[in-house]
């Protein structure tokens, strides 16, 4: 088969918004000339929800809750049924983002539980004996800035055997104090997570700092609900015995597609928290965590 | 018309003197009188009275009515701050440009490079982990949950091919160094057959090679051969995003992130995204096609997560290599630079914690072997931050040197000048600060006017040294000389202040070459003078002759600062005379007979004739008055010896213009200087006037032009005056001609031959001018005939007084005269006839007529 289609968006961060244009070229690549019964271009948007395997069994029942959400849906007719010459055929069009009714359009979002999608699709149907041809290709939606102000505030932290939880025997913990900051956990998506760490004092050799960005999804309603955390990226800020009393940088930036403003709504949440994770030559593992609240401005 | 016996009236000058003197009526201060200053005084309680002042409330002020000229310049002139301007935007520009890159005089890391691999080698066998370099420890302990975590994270990226797990060991450093070259080609052949995620792969595993500190020894070199992987791989990243940028015009070397499409930016922040933390300091370059901002947020914090790294080596080389990258692009932040060099000071100590001695131990290495493995690290940060350092420097001391001159002594002043050239010798570092030292230098001049105290300071002059470039050099001396000259109260003979400005001075005048603009010139030569005139030697005139002698020597280019030096050595002659009361000792003959010398072999060295005259005139009148007769002699001698070659044009202010006028002037002034000149006993009566009136018949004058005539007018009245009993004017201890000759009838006889002789060509030249287009020049020339006979012929004789009536008609036979002085002239004769010794002009009154214009 020589004929070819394919989609060319003008933007090249393939970034929207509410209520602006895509705008780009149906490319259609061919030896000869195309018969075809019309090209058209679908877009759209959907909200996908699995259950993590360890919750299917409670979760049957409530089956009807976790299919996809759809968020827009659109189509229009590029080029009405005719012929396309031979060569190289560009067809330009403009396609705007709108959204019916009153639905909101989440950010692109790409988790392991939870997923939010947008995509823009060409068909170009073709006679009985020919296959039709399609072409899919995603776009990303930001989401309009949020008008609730961000107030940043940096959040100190000391850690040291006593500030931890979840230990038993305190007397067999090296002493250690590790003090620090986050800038803010109110935090601007497009900017990095910043803050800065200071290992005071150490008995045992640290081995490694780790900052852990985690996901916490949540899918379900009012009558029950899987709540799933699971890493999106961990970044190293230490490896080895680190000079003591010098400030390591805390620096972390937001990974696109796998984060977004944070999300709650009926049926599903997207929330977000780090880890500061220690851990020490004989690797006892120290955590802090932060819950973080992600926003657009 | 036969030729008239010529009869000179007999003068009592002391009588004309007493009859023409004014009455003085002395003037009441309230009086108007258009000369007076302007005073205003308190107007508010005589405000009746007084009128048109202007009200004020100080009791008295008097104003100067402001100079034009000089409010205009009283801002700067438009003309010139354009140019300023745009001379230091352009400076600031090149400035600018040079700045964001590293210039020729910065080693570069490939001659560090070769060094450091003869250096640091081994013998011990070598591995590479291309799998594990990082995580060996966590390997082993897989109950760590994080670290597995990590490793799954990193799983995708740490293959090299799917599955594969490397582990070469037991290399020689020969092989270890072939492996790192293998895998720089493999690079480079999976970037080039767009394999990009294997490069990345192997940038990645590369990287991590270097946190292995196993045979410790080799780490130099190791961090060398793989710091080049990670080059090769910032340059191609950096290559293809600038490729990305090309389309469809190449971008200029300088550019900003503005001409960046967007593509190219996408594609950058991918890589910034896929790259973790340090490694992205590879591609650190890539940063320009970001922001106009972006190296500047990035390095700092690359610089701080270094501290992340624990072992003190590891650390050390990855600052290097951040100084390293960040020069290349950004040698002016030198923020983190200093920021990496006091990190690798607080870090210094960790080398005695236990972490590194076990290392030690187990390595068998040595501390002071160690060490030694921090050296080219270290010294390549050093170079990093010293790299202009005298720039940030000089721009500290400048500010400095304010404050010490304002709040401190010279001898602070001395200490700061001394350190600024400590820190600017080494490598001429100067040549880059120039602005910054000639901002010093005024910033001195601002506050130290005294010159003893500035000259004293013993690193003023070596400072003065640092400017090596002329014309940075000259504007300097320009500025301190023009600061003694506006603050210097009195004169000196201070031997530190003449050494160093005459000094000063020298370096102005030797950059005046065939190139120099007259205006340059003119003001170099302005500031020279202002020097010398402030130069004294009290009475010291010798000491005060020889300098002119050496200044003649040391500014023989500029003719301005020569006839200030004739000018000053006349002045030191008659201040000689002075100082002697008139008659000279020996020892003060000979030595304004020296100064006399002085001036008569420098002025042939001017240029300029009018130049040469006056000042042969002068120096005659100087000589005269210091009775050196023969050194007189000759001063007026070669005035007129020079006569016949002053040029008909000569250029004054850019334009050619007739000399006749200045001519016709120098001999006027001239011939009044000869009445006290006595003959040589030599040569003939008054061989000196008629020396001058042959070279005025010689002269090629304009063509229809009547100087020569009104020279000869001119001489009558001198003629007249020299046949007195007793001159007009004398000068003490000079015999003049009225005593060597006393009267004598054939000395009179000799003068009047020469007034008829010159009345005869006088009258010659009248009867030429017979034709129309010069009635009205012959009467004006008949007139001024006319007007010189009245005043000094003696009218009582007949033919003369025939003469004088002629000539009056003859100006007034065409109505060209000018009716007004006409009238003056007539009752200047009327009250003339008045005196007892005059009456026969009234008897000439009556035939002189006043006739109206036809």
């Amino acid at each position: 088969m020589s004929s070819s289609l394919d989609i060319r968006l003008k933007r090249a961060n393939k970034v929207y918004h509410e209520g602006e244009t895509l705008a780009g070229v149906v490319v259609i690549t061919s030896k000869e000339a195309v018969q075809h019964q019309g090209i058209s271009l679908t877009m759209e948007g959907v909200v996908n929800l699995q259950l993590s395997s360890k919750s299917v069994g409670v979760f049957e029942a409530f089956y009807n809750s976790v299919k996809p959400i759809q968020l827009i849906s659109n189509n229009i007719e590029v080029v009405k049924p005719g012929k396309v010459p031979s060569g190289k055929t560009e067809i330009p069009f403009e396609f705007p983002l709108h959204v019916k009714g009153n639905k909101v359009l989440y950010e692109t979002y790409h988790g392991v539980f939870v997923n939010i999608q947008y995509t823009l699709r060409c068909d170009m149907k073709r006679s009985l004996l020919t296959k039709d041809l399609s072409k899919t290709c995603e776009f990303m939606v930001h989401c309009q800035p949020q008008k609730s102000k961000v107030q940043p505030g940096p959040v100190d932290f000391t850690i040291t055997p006593e500030t931890l939880q979840n230990v038993k025997d305190r007397g067999s913990l090296p002493k250690f104090m590790i003090k620090g900051h986050l800038d803010a956990t109110n935090c601007v998506i497009a900017q990095p997570l910043t803050g800065e760490l200071v290992v005071e004092s150490s008995e045992v050799a640290i081995k490694s700092i780790e900052l852990q960005l985690v996901r916490v999804e949540t899918c379900g309603c009012a009558e029950g609900y899987a709540r799933d955390a699971t890493e999106i990226q961990n970044i190293q800020i230490a490896e080895g015995d680190v000079c003591h009393g010098l400030p390591i940088p805390i620096y972390m930036v937001f990974p696109r597609l796998f984060t977004c403003p944070t999300l709650e709504t009926t049926n599903f949440k997207v929330e977000f928290e780090v880890n500061v994770v220690i851990v020490l030559h004989d690797d006892h593992l120290i955590t802090e965590n932060f819950p973080l609240k992600l926003c657009r401005v | 018309m036969a030729a008239v016996k010529w009869h000179s009236r007999v003068r009592k000058y002391e009588d004309e003197l007493q009859k023409c003197r004014l009455d003085g009526a002395s003037l009441d201060l309230s009086d108007y009188h258009p000369l007076k200053p302007i005073t205003v005084t308190d107007t508010k309680s005589q405000r009746g009275r007084r009128k048109g002042s202007t009200s004020s409330s100080s009791s008295s002020s008097s104003s100067v009515a402001p100079d034009p000229l000089s409010s205009m310049l009283d801002g700067t002139d438009p003309l010139s701050m354009f140019a300023a301007a745009s001379a230091s935007d352009d400076l600031g520009r090149r400035r600018k440009e040079r700045e964001e890159e590293v210039g020729a005089d910065f080693e570069p890391w490939s001659a560090k490079r070769a060094e450091i691999l003869a250096r640091f080698t081994t013998t011990e066998r070598l591995s590479i982990n291309l799998f594990m370099g990082l995580d060996k420890g966590k390997v082993t302990s897989p109950t760590s949950a994080v670290s597995e975590k990590v490793r799954t994270r990193l799983e995708e990226l740490d293959d090299l091919e799917e599955g594969s797990q490397k582990e070469l060991l037991n290399l020689s450093q020969q092989d270890y160094i072939n492996r790192i070259e293998e895998l720089n080609q493999s690079l480079k052949e999976a970037w080039a057959t767009d394999q990009k995620v294997k490069a990345l792969k192997i940038v990645i595993q590369c990287s991590k090679l270097l946190s292995d500190t196993s045979v410790i020894q080799f780490y130099p070199s190791k961090f060398v051969l793989i710091t080049d992987i990670l080059d090769t791989f910032g340059r191609l990243v950096y290559e293809r995003i600038w490729s990305m940028c090309s389309d469809p015009h190449p971008l200029p070397e300088t550019f900003s992130a503005e001409d960046v499409n967007d593509t190219a930016k996408e594609t950058c922040l991918n890589w910034f995204f896929k790259i973790p933390r340090l490694r992205v300091s590879a591609i650190f370059k890539c940063n320009r096609f970001l922001s106009r901002s972006g190296i500047q947020d990035t390095l700092p914090r690359l610089t701080s997560m270094i501290r992340g790294i624990g072992d003190p080596l590891v650390a050390v080389y990855a600052r290097a290599y951040l100084c390293r990258v960040g020069t290349e692009v950004a040698p002016h932040l030198k923020d983190s630079l200093n920021k990496s060099f006091f990190d690798l000071l607080a870090s210094f100590r960790q080398i005695h914690s236990d972490s590194v001695q076990n290392q030690l131990v187990m390595h068998r290495v040595e501390i002071p072997v160690y060490l030694t493995l921090y050296s080219p690290a270290i010294h390549w940060i050093l170079q990093c931050v010293s790299y202009r350092a005298p720039e940030d420097y000089i721009n500290c001391a400048d500010i400095w040197v304010e404050f010490t001159c304002r709040h401190f002594t010279k001898r602070e002043v001395n200490t700061v000048l001394a350190d600024i050239i400590k820190h600017m010798t080494p490598d001429r570092a100067f040549e880059e600060a120039y602005p910054q030292l000639q901002s010093v230098i005024r910033k001195i001049l601002t506050y130290i006017h005294d010159f003893s105290v500035l000259f004293s300071m013993e690193r003023f002059l070596p400072f003065m040294d640092m400017f090596q470039k002329d014309s940075v050099r000259v504007e300097v001396c320009r500025s301190i000389i023009d600061v003694f000259i506006k603050h210097q109260q009195e004169p000196t003979r201070d031997p530190v202040i003449l050494n160093a400005l005459l000094h000063v001075c020298k370096t102005m005048h030797d950059s005046v070459n065939a190139l120099t603009l007259e205006d340059e010139k003119r003001s170099l030569a302005l500031l020279i003078n202002g020097f010398i005139r402030m130069v004294s030697f009290g009475r010291d005139f010798e000491q005060q002759l020889s300098f002119c002698v050496e200044a003649r020597a040391t500014f023989c280019n500029l003719e301005p600062v020569i006839i200030q030096l004739i000018h000053t050595v006349n002045q030191l002659a008659m201040e000689t005379r002075r100082v002697m009361r008139g008659s000279h000792s020996r020892k003060t003959a000979a030595f304004v007979r020296a100064c006399a010398a002085y001036s008569f072999i420098t002025i042939p060295s001017l240029t300029s004739f009018f130049s040469r005259l006056n000042l042969y005139l002068l120096s005659g009148q100087v000589a005269l008055a210091n009775q050196c007769l023969s050194q007189a002699d000759a001063f007026l001698k070669a005035a007129v010896g020079i006569l016949p070659e002053v040029p008909r044009n000569i250029v004054i202010e850019g334009k050619q213009r007739s000399s006749e006028g200045f001519l016709l002037d120098f001999i006027c002034n001239f011939l009044s200087t000869l009445l006290v000149v006595p003959d040589h006993p030599e040569q003939g009566v008054l061989y000196l006037v008629r020396g001058l009136l042959n070279m005025v018949q010689d002269y090629t004058w304009e063509e229809n032009s009547d100087a020569k005539v009104r020279v000869y007018i001119n001489a009558i009245p001198l003629l007249a005056a020299v046949s007195q009993e007793s001159y007009l004017y004398s000068i003490p201890k000079v015999d003049s001609n009225e005593t060597l000759y006393g009267g004598d009838p054939k000395f009179i006889a000799e003068v009047n031959k020469l007034c008829e002789t010159l009345i005869g060509q006088v009258l010659d030249h009248l009867k030429g001018l017979g034709r129309d287009e010069s009635i009205r020049k012959q009467g004006s020339l008949a007139f001024a005939l006319f007007g010189c006979l009245l005043a000094h012929g003696d009218l009582r004789n007949t033919k003369l007084n025939q003469l004088a009536v002629n000539l009056w008609n003859l100006s007034h036979k065409h109505g060209y005269c000018d009716t007004r002085t006409s009238v003056r002239t007539l009752e200047h004769i009327k009250q003339q006839a008045q005196h007892s010794d005059m009456v026969h002009l009234s008897d000439m009154i009556t035939r002189l007529s006043l006739q109206s214009r036809a």
